[in-house]
């Protein structure tokens, strides 16, 4: 197990595997987000309350989930590359971080166009969940500008590291803070007891698009880490092998 | 020589001597102490003088307006935390030495609390006065103020050890505290705010209490690593 672990942790075996894998990823992610976006758009009936204003959750939902998988990917990943050394993990905090940014605006924005027909505004304080997302937002920006202002890659990969460990103490707070504090934003509807409130024509689509978001996460992040990995390596024998091979096959 | 025979300070000596060095260094350099005191005061002046003078407005505003002040007021501190010790080399010695660092980086935080956070609770009546704060919220408002300064000391820390090598360390240090001391900020300024409409403030100060303790057991680690790959 540790000999498999090893192997798959060496970047020029990963950088080898993820090319492998990233285009059954996409492809997957591809299908996955092409039918949740079909059903979810024409075919899933109308809310009774909202109209058809709450189709935005088909990308809503997905885009928060994925903003706190990526911190959880990020800090568990930097965990590892702190305390193991692990070099390809630092890789897949750095890769996953842009990311995470992307997804948590994609989150604010869709919940802000959201909110002015249902809350006739287009931001509300007083919602905890919108005001959390937006400090993740900020402790995105902060790894990224802490990682950008260390020039030398493995302090910027341990600085990073720790600050993202200290950060991650703040994701349990966004995901409980629904109950923490009362507030205008629905309550939690998947995860409940009594299972989900929500009819299966408007479930499905949901879940898929939801394990669409992740599976392009996931190809997105292999294809960075892709990058990143060439990068950190540059100066190795593997990657000057791997340039010569490419050009003689042009 | 072999190690164990060094005379080694016990962890509370080592810990009781950085705090005395560090309190002995800011009465030396009074202005460190007395700078963000003044911005503070100043802070909280400049919000009347942007809103209006109105009772009302300020008796609304002032819970959060303190707190902000405070907040920043803290942050201006804490980014000499670490500087000039990196500065002087005296960093390395206290990395090199056979105290833990932890309990070291312990020492600092509280030092800096007790040189910039405790002045910032005992001057805050006098500003919340000005904002026409009833009796009861400015008793919450300092106990408030100094679990949530107590928090931002260590906090800060953390911060200022990733930052401490960095040119542009300090914009950078608030970027990477300000999302993290959101929670505090929040708590504080809303239960001062509840004290000052008579309503109930245990939850609010119950949880800056957790948060301070959470803060007293973790960050002095977190800080203890940041310092070490900071200073390498």
């Amino acid at each position: 197990m540790w000999k498999i672990l090893q192997k798959l942790a060496s970047p020029p075996h990963f950088y080898q595997l993820a090319a492998k894998i990233i285009p059954w990823l996409a492809v997957s992610a591809l299908l996955l987000i092409t039918y949740g976006t079909v059903a979810g758009l024409f075919f899933a009936p109308a809310d009774y309350q909202q109209g058809d204003a709450f189709r935005i959750i088909y990308v809503h939902v997905p885009a928060a989930y994925l903003s706190m998988l990526a911190y959880s990917v990020m800090a568990i990943s930097a965990g590892i590359g702190l305390i193991w050394r692990m070099k390809l993990a630092h890789a897949v905090a750095a890769g996953a971080a842009p990311l995470g940014a992307w997804f948590t605006f994609l989150a604010l924005a869709t919940g802000s166009i959201w909110g002015r027909p249902m809350w006739g505004t287009w931001w509300e304080w007083g919602d905890p969940r919108l005001t959390s997302e937006l400090i993740m937002l900020f402790l995105y920006f902060g790894y990224m500008a802490l990682r950008a202002a260390i020039d030398d890659t493995q302090k910027a990969d341990r600085a990073g590291a720790i600050l993202a460990l200290v950060g991650a103490v703040n994701v349990p707070i966004i995901h409980f803070s629904v109950e923490w504090w009362s507030s205008l934003h629905q309550g939690p509807t998947l995860v409940r007891e009594g299972g989900p409130a929500i009819v299966p024509a408007m479930l499905y689509p949901l879940l898929a698009m939801i394990f669409g978001f992740s599976l392009l996460f996931g190809a997105l992040l292999l294809s960075r880490v892709r990058t990143e990995v060439l990068y950190r390596e540059r100066r190795s024998r593997w990657v000057r092998n791997l340039l010569l091979s490419s050009e003689e096959s042009h | 020589m072999n190690s164990s025979e060094v005379n080694v300070p016990s962890l509370m000596n080592g810990l009781k001597s950085i705090i005395r060095r560090d309190l002995l260094l800011a009465w030396k350099r009074p202005g460190d102490v007395l700078n963000p005191l003044f911005f503070f005061a100043m802070v909280s002046t400049l919000f009347p003088l942007a809103v209006g003078p109105a009772a009302e407005q300020l008796a609304i505003s002032g819970p959060g307006v303190l707190w902000v002040a405070a907040l920043l007021a803290a942050l201006l501190s804490l980014n000499g935390l670490f500087l000039s010790d990196f500065e002087d080399g005296s960093l390395d010695q206290i990395i090199l030495s056979p105290q833990p660092l932890p309990l070291l980086a312990l020492g600092k935080s509280i030092a800096h609390w007790l040189v910039s956070g405790l002045p910032l609770v005992m001057v805050s009546p006098l500003i919340a006065l000005t904002f026409r704060m009833p009796a009861e919220a400015v008793d919450v408002l300092m106990l408030t103020l100094a679990l949530g300064t107590i928090s931002l000391s260590l906090l800060g820390s953390i911060g200022a050890a990733l930052t401490v090598g960095l040119n542009r360390g300090n914009a950078l240090l608030s970027l990477l505290i300000l999302p993290l001391a959101m929670p505090v900020l929040i708590f504080g300024a809303r239960t001062v705010a509840l004290a000052a409409s008579d309503d109930a403030v245990a939850a609010g100060i119950y949880f800056l209490a957790a948060y301070c303790m959470l803060a007293l057991s973790l960050a002095p680690f977190a800080t203890a690593a940041a310092l070490k790959i900071s200073n390498e």
